[in-house]
C-alpha cells in the first residue's frame, strides 16, 4: 500500500506530468484562460487517461509482446485511444447526458493531448505491473488537473495585470508555467 | 516560385512553435541542449514531409468523415518507421528523446499541416510545405537547445565556450528553464514582429543587399 500512495505522491507532485515531464502542454496553454473550462477539460482527462492507460497496458501485454509485435506499440496505442475517446463519447451522450455536456467539447481534444499516450508509453517503458500502471495513469491525470487548475487561477489575474506588450498572451504564460514549475521543483527528493 | 514561397513561409510566416503556437511538448522537453534539439526537429521533419506528401497524394480518395482517423495511421506509420530507424542508426540520441519519439504522432503541427494544407493542396506544394515548416522547427529547437545549453552549461554541440570559470546556470537546463526560456523566445519574436518592415528589410538586404540599405537608410531618416 506504501509503495502505490508513494507512486501517487511522485507522479502528482515530484514528476508532474505538465511541469517536469512535459507532457500535454498544448491544452495547459490552450485551455487555461477560464476556470470553468480548465476544470472540464481536467476531468475529461482524468477519466481517459485512466481507461487509456487500463486499456493500453493489457493491449500491450495480452496481445502484443505475446505475438511480438512490439514495433507496432505506437500504432496500436493512438488508435485505441482513438476509438476510446470516441466511445466514451458516445456511451456519455446516451447514459449521461449531463456530464456529457461538461465534458462534451473537450473529449475530442484528448485524442491529440500527447499526455494521454505520453502515459501510456511510459507505463510500458517503465516496466510498471498492472496496478501500478493504474495508479500512475490516474495520479498523472490527477497532478494534470491540479497544475492546469493553479495554473488558470494565476492566468485570470491577467486580465488586469499591466504586462508589457512583447510578452502579452502566450510568453507571459509561459514565464509563469516556468515560477509555477520552480515551485513544484521544490518537490524534488521528497520520494 | 509558388512552390518557394510555400517553402520559405515556414521559417518566418507561420515558423512553428513560435508562430504558430503548436508542439509546445517536444520544444519544452527536448531543447536541453542544441543536439538533441536538432535530432527532434529533423525526425519531426521527415515524419512531416513523408505525411504531407502522402497525404496529399490520397487526398481524392479518402472519405471526408474518417480522414482524421486515416492521417493519425499514415503519420503513426512514418512514426514507427523513424522510430525504427533511430534505433538502429542513432540510438545514443534515441535515448535521449526517448517517449517523445513515439509523442511525433500526436505533434499538432503534422495533423494539423495534413488537415489544413496537404488535404486541399497538390503534391509538389504539400512538399514545400512540410520540408519548409519541418526545417524552419528544426532551426527554432535548435535556437532554443543552443541558448539553453549556453547558458544552462556553458557550452554548444558539446563543445565548451567559456572554459573553467565559467559558473552555468542550472536553471536553464531543468524544467522550469524550458518554460522561461520559451517565453523569452516569444517575447523576442513578437518584439521583432511588431516592428514592422523590420524584417522584409532584412530579407531583402540579404537577396539585394544595395537597394535595400538605401531603403533602410531611408527609413531611419
Amino acid at each position: 500500500m506504501t509503495e502505490y500512495l508513494l507512486l501517487m505522491v511522485s507522479a502528482i507532485l515530484v514528476n508532474n506530468i505538465l511541469l517536469a515531464r512535459f507532457l500535454g502542454n498544448c491544452p495547459f496553454l490552450g485551455v487555461s484562460k477560464k476556470m470553468e473550462t480548465a476544470s472540464g477539460m481536467g476531468m475529461a482527462i482524468i477519466f481517459v487517461l485512466t481507461m487509456a492507460g487500463t486499456i493500453t497496458y493489457l493491449v500491450h501485454h495480452k496481445i502484443l509482446v505475446p505475438y511480438e509485435l512490439e514495433y507496432l506499440r505506437t500504432i496500436f496505442f493512438i488508435l485505441i485511444i482513438a476509438a476510446l475517446v470516441q466511445l466514451v463519447e458516445t456511451v456519455l451522450r446516451k447514459s449521461a447526458p449531463a456530464l456529457y455536456k461538461s465534458l462534451g467539447i473537450f473529449l475530442p481534444l484528448i485524442t491529440t493531448n500527447c499526455a494521454v499516450l505520453g502515459v501510456a508509453i511510459l507505463n510500458i517503458d517503465l516496466d510498471y505491473g498492472f496496478v501500478e500502471a493504474i495508479v500512475f495513469s490516474f495520479a498523472s491525470a490527477v497532478g494534470f488537473t491540479m497544475a492546469l487548475l493553479l495554473f488558470t487561477g494565476i492566468r485570470e489575474r491577467f486580465e488586469l495585470a499591466q504586462i508589457p506588450k512583447p510578452f502579452r498572451g502566450t510568453a507571459i504564460g509561459l514565464v509563469t508555467a516556468g515560477l509555477l514549475a520552480l515551485a513544484f521543483s521544490g518537490f524534488a527528493g521528497m520520494v | 516560385m509558388a512552390v518557394f514561397k510555400e517553402f520559405r513561409k515556414g521559417f518566418w510566416e507561420v515558423l512553428p512553435p513560435f508562430r504558430l503556437v503548436l508542439g509546445l511538448c517536444p520544444t519544452l522537453a527536448v531543447t536541453v541542449s542544441a543536439e538533441n534539439g536538432m535530432g527532434m526537429g529533423l525526425a519531426t521533419t521527415f515524419v512531416l514531409v513523408c505525411s504531407n506528401v502522402i497525404v496529399s497524394a490520397v487526398r481524392k480518395v479518402i472519405p471526408g468523415e474518417v480522414r482524421i482517423a486515416a492521417f493519425i495511421v499514415i503519420i503513426a506509420s512514418f512514426v514507427v518507421i523513424t522510430e525504427l530507424m533511430m534505433q538502429a542508426y542513432a540510438y545514443p540520441l534515441y535515448k535521449a528523446l526517448g517517449v517523445f519519439i513515439p509523442l511525433i504522432v500526436v505533434n499538432c503541427i503534422i495533423l494539423g499541416r495534413a488537415e489544413a494544407f496537404a488535404s486541399k493542396r497538390g503534391i509538389a506544394d504539400s512538399l514545400a510545405d512540410g520540408l519548409g515548416i519541418g526545417l524552419g522547427y528544426t532551426i527554432a529547437l535548435t535556437a532554443l537547445g543552443s541558448f539553453r545549453e549556453i547558458l544552462g552549461a556553458g557550452h554548444i554541440f558539446g563543445i565548451s565556450l567559456f572554459g573553467e570559470a565559467f559558473r552555468p546556470l542550472k536553471f536553464m537546463v531543468e524544467a522550469p528553464g524550458a518554460f522561461v526560456g520559451l517565453g523569452m523566445f516569444l517575447a523576442a519574436i513578437n518584439l521583432i514582429s511588431a516592428r514592422q518592415g523590420a524584417l522584409s528589410a532584412a530579407l531583402a538586404r540579404i537577396f539585394s543587399p544595395k537597394k535595400a540599405d538605401k531603403k533602410l537608410s531611408r527609413e531611419v531618416a
